[in-house]
């Protein structure tokens, strides 16, 4: 066994420096109050040690002054503790707008990743340093937990909804990725790396080896998608079919027939996929039948990154905007794409990684 | 050695008590006697302790390489699994009050039996009915889900044993709703005359605010675990997302038992530890009303916190403001306690007898486990600890550091009351050591850990983690020694220990004014109570802080 014994995790995002200042304090906190109980304990059982077996202590009842002490004091340190704690935690989940977009599907035992430009990676992540990344994360099974130590981000991904956390990576390098919730058998198989790397690799990385390119991309899989489980027939874009149209769907607020007002997100569509009855759009019937069961995590976020995609620009025609690669933030949320490359879908199908295969 | 020939003892014939009132499997297996039946507990859960503890053996053999190499995956997942099934439901969250609860609440009352002795007896059989229910789930190949049976794996997933493992938690949980129900009914009624309630001892005022707890809490997890059963069974769709229903709210109902359950664990824990100092200090504990309030403090406020289990889960960031900030009130009520305690020992007369080392143990344990609570309460530091061995280190802190110390040291400390015979004090001392030293060196190693990223529930995991895990392996070894070598001497000292004197420290609670042991009816006569608790020396001698003391101290 190699000797080693590391006392500190490594900084490597922009959040573990103030994770670790509220800890160092923390930290000292427990150490002054546990010192100074073992002190004084010590102390006192020193001091007044039995001297003769007969001996009694000297019987005070108390002190309301003292007991007003230490309620009060450790009350306002711990209020501290509290608002500090709620500060930084508010920083650590609260996604900032101009993250880039990465996809997480996490199924027993693996992570897998869909970068919008195409790449798809299994138990590793690339990401550049110095940009905000944003995950958006799916189970497909049980409850799963993304964390990154040396990131002092953790989220459980939990089956049937969407979690979103971001990190900004301080420092190239290879870190730890875990699964931090119990999932099954495989449970402490389910690691990985996150690859930090300068921009410039990391675009070189993106546009490199198989995955990469328009066709790749999660929108050219949507759409595919979208024409093979056959969406286009009722969901049109011309306003003529039996399903609300799609286009500049994404971020606005829908008028359901029960009155309610919802927002098209993430969530929105997924649920109106799977369960399409939970919430009718008004004045539409509700006719359309169930894809659970037909549709993976990976193709439900490959469906929603394709609506996500479409623009009320031009609906004549299907437009697949391809993603600029760079710095932009393809498929924000709430920021149609007005893409105007026409890429028609391309006739052959990808190789694909895990569950690419469409029902037909 | 001496030339003068033993005298041979005239031997007066044995006076009767409860333990020799009559003999055979049917007067044990039968008996309401409180006494007898907090006997019949203390082998139940000393069988599971020993069961549980053999399986932290196994795991902490595993964690000695960072590959997964002595058991299966499989294997393990059930180890730990079980290790926590058995520990949580069948050792800790029982032991105080149904060995030393069940044996003294009477007893400190100036009662001849609980209010119920035969719901007494049948919360014994019920409990071990449960716990046969556990062994059949074990023997068939144990279950997997950890010990908090989170959905949808305990529900969809797992291929394990679940149903049978929820049923047997089910139904020992009946056996603590009645043990609850009975000490609440005995404390309001059967106490002697004159006890009142600012008279009672406090390990009377922690066990009553935690049958407040069994009693209410209990039911929610007998609920939350027959809907695990039916979705497996069924697939109702309560958990299932595939379904609609949410594998958060499981979280939500199983939390709002199991998190109160850790003040279950602890509230029995505090009130030994408050009679340990007082008898071991020759003092009246200091603040006894705050003591005494900041336990139904703990039992109200623990009520309130469960959702801090669920600061990464998709909770709402507000609501886990909320939880975060009620997490540290109840923070509050324990420091208070803390605070007496020490101050307690301010002006006493300390000895440093078995009882008080374990005390004293547990003090500073339960300290340094409380402290890491804050760690875990702040939001953004939770988000980087939780689900690490840092919890894992935290929580032990509180339930070995707290409640295994405390109950050896209420098991020391009254079993010359139980048993009639002194345990041997050289031996008993070295074993409070070795569990101290063995403790710390187990999981003081786990923090550093948890805070370097280590997750929970790992059977293999990265090299750089392995120095922390032999020293935690370790420490695990010298623990199980500690913990054997009580079990030795105090069997041992059945027979051969030195033969107790009804109150041979001497203190000042109604269970030392009745023999050792003490007779089936407990007091010849009713007693009646014209003093306060702790009362070592006459109460017009005793002040208040900041008061001059009283001239010819010590009285």
């Amino acid at each position: 066994m190699k000797f080693s014994l590391p006392l500190f995790p490594e900084q490597a995002s922009t959040v573990a420096g103030q994770v670790d200042a509220l800890f160092y304090f923390l930290t000292a906190v427990s150490a002054v109050f546990s010192l100074l109980i073992a002190g004084l304990i010590i102390y006192f059982a020193v001091k007044y040690r039995r001297r003769s077996p007969d001996e009694v202590g000297v019987p005070i009842a108390g002190s309301h002054g003292l007991e007003a002490l230490w309620i009060v004091i450790p009350f306002a340190i711990s209020m501290v503790m509290f608002v500090w704690g709620a500060g930084v935690y508010f920083t650590i989940y609260r996604v900032p707008d101009n993250a880039m977009e990465i996809q997480v599907v996490g199924k027993q035992w693996m992570w897998k990743f869909q970068h919008l430009e195409g790449q798809r990676e299994i138990n590793e992540l690339h990401v550049p340093v110095g940009r905000a990344v944003k995950l958006v994360m799916a189970s497909q099974d049980v409850i799963h937990s993304f964390f990154v130590p040396a990131f002092r981000v953790k989220a459980d991904v939990i089956p049937g909804t969407y979690r979103t956390i971001w990190f900004e990576a301080t420092k190239p390098g290879t870190y730890h990725l875990f699964c931090a919730e119990y999932c099954g058998t495989q449970h402490s198989g389910m690691i990985g790396r996150v690859i930090v790397m300068e921009p410039a690799q990391y675009q070189a990385w993106l546009s490199g080896g198989a995955g990469s390119g328009v066709e790749g991309s999660p929108v050219a899989a949507g759409q595919r998608l979208f024409e093979d489980l056959a969406c286009h027939t009722c969901h049109r874009l011309d306003q003529q079919g039996i399903g609300p149209v799609l286009a500049g769907l994404f971020g606005k607020q829908v008028q359901l027939q029960n009155g309610q007002v919802v927002t098209a997100d993430e969530n929105y569509i997924r649920e109106s996929i799977l369960n399409p009855m939970a919430k009718i759009v008004a004045s539409f019937q509700p006719v359309m039948p169930s894809y659970q069961g037909r549709v993976s995590e990976e193709q439900l976020l490959q469906l929603i990154t394709y609506i996500r995609s479409l623009t009320t620009q031009q609906p004549q025609t299907t437009k697949v905007t391809p993603p600029q690669g760079g710095p932009g933030a393809p498929g924000l949320p709430g920021e149609p794409q007005g893409g105007t490359t026409n890429s028609p879908p391309p006739p052959a199908r990808q190789p694909s990684v895990g569950e690419m295969e469409a029902p037909s | 050695m001496s030339a003068v020939a033993p005298i041979l003892p005239t031997v007066p014939p044995p006076r009767e008590h409860y333990l020799n009132a009559n003999y055979g499997i049917r007067s044990w297996l039968l008996t309401t006697d409180h006494k007898r039946i907090a006997l019949l507990y203390l082998v139940s859960v000393t069988l599971f302790f020993f069961l549980g503890g053999a399986f932290a053996v196994m795991i902490r053999l595993e964690l000695l390489t960072p590959q997964g190499d002595l058991v299966q995956a499989e294997t393990y997942n059930k180890l730990f699994s079980m290790h926590g099934i058995i520990m949580v439901f069948f050792f800790l969250v029982p032991v105080i009050p149904t060995v030393l609860g069940n044996f003294l609440v009477p007893l400190m009352i100036g009662a001849r039996d609980l209010a119920f002795p035969r719901l007494n007896l049948a919360s014994w059989y019920i409990f071990n009915l449960g716990g046969v229910c556990l062994l059949w789930s074990v023997l068939h190949g144990g279950v997997d889900t950890g010990w908090t049976f989170y959905t949808p794996y305990s529900s969809i997933y797992s291929n394990t044993y679940v149903i049978a493992a929820a049923l047997g938690i089910f139904i020992a949980g009946f056996s603590s709703i009645l043990t609850g129900l009975n000490f609440i009914v005995t404390i309001h009624f059967m106490r002697a005359p004159g006890l009142t309630w600012f008279r009672l001892p406090l390990f009377i005022w922690s066990n009553y605010a935690n049958s407040l707890i069994m009693v209410l809490g209990t039911p929610v997890i007998a609920v939350t675990l027959l809907l695990v059963a039916l979705e497996r069974l069924f697939h109702i769709g309560v958990f299932d997302p595939d379904y609609g229903g949410d594998p958060v709210l499981f979280q939500h109902l199983f939390w709002f038992y199991s998190h109160p359950a850790v003040y279950i664990m602890v509230l029995p824990a505090m009130g030994v530890t408050s009679e340990l100092i007082a008898t071991f200090s020759r003092k009246l504990i200091f603040g006894y009303t705050f003591v005494a309030f900041a336990s139904v403090a703990i039992a109200v406020l623990g009520f309130l916190v469960w959702g801090h289990h669920m600061f990464v889960t998709s909770q709402s960031m507000y609501s886990s403001m909320i939880f975060s900030f009620l997490s540290y009130a109840v923070a509050i009520p324990s420091a208070i306690k803390v605070f007496n305690w020490t101050a307690t020992l301010y002006k006493g007369s300390v000895s440093y007898q078995t009882p008080m080392l374990y005390a004293l143990g547990f003090i500073g344990l339960f300290t340094i486990g409380g402290m890491t609570g804050l760690f875990l309460a702040a939001l953004g530091v939770d988000i980087h600890v939780t689900d690490t061995y840092f919890v894992i280190a935290h929580f032990h802190y509180i339930m070995v550091g707290g409640t295994v110390m405390a109950y050896l040291g209420g098991i020391h400390y009254w079993w010359p009351k139980m048993s009639g015979r002194m345990y041997p004090e050289g031996w008993a001392k070295l074993g409070a050591l070795i569990i101290f030293v063995g403790f710390n060196l187990t999981f003081f190693p786990q923090f550093i850990l948890g805070y370097l990223g280590m997750p929970r529930r790992y059977y293999a995991y990265p090299e750089e983690f392995q120095v922390l895990n032999v020293m935690s392996s370790a420490g695990a070894s010298i623990l199980g020694v500690g913990y054997i070598l009580p079990m030795i001497y105090l069997i041992w000292s059945m027979r051969y220990g030195p033969v107790a004197e009804a109150n041979p420290w001497p203190s000042t609670g109604l269970e030392w004014r009745t023999p050792s042991p003490p007779p089936t009816h407990n007091f010849a006569e009713t007693p009646v109570v014209t003093w306060d608790a702790y009362e070592f020396v006459p109460p017009e001698k005793t002040r208040t802080a900041g008061q001059s003391p009283p001239h010819g101290q010590p009285a």
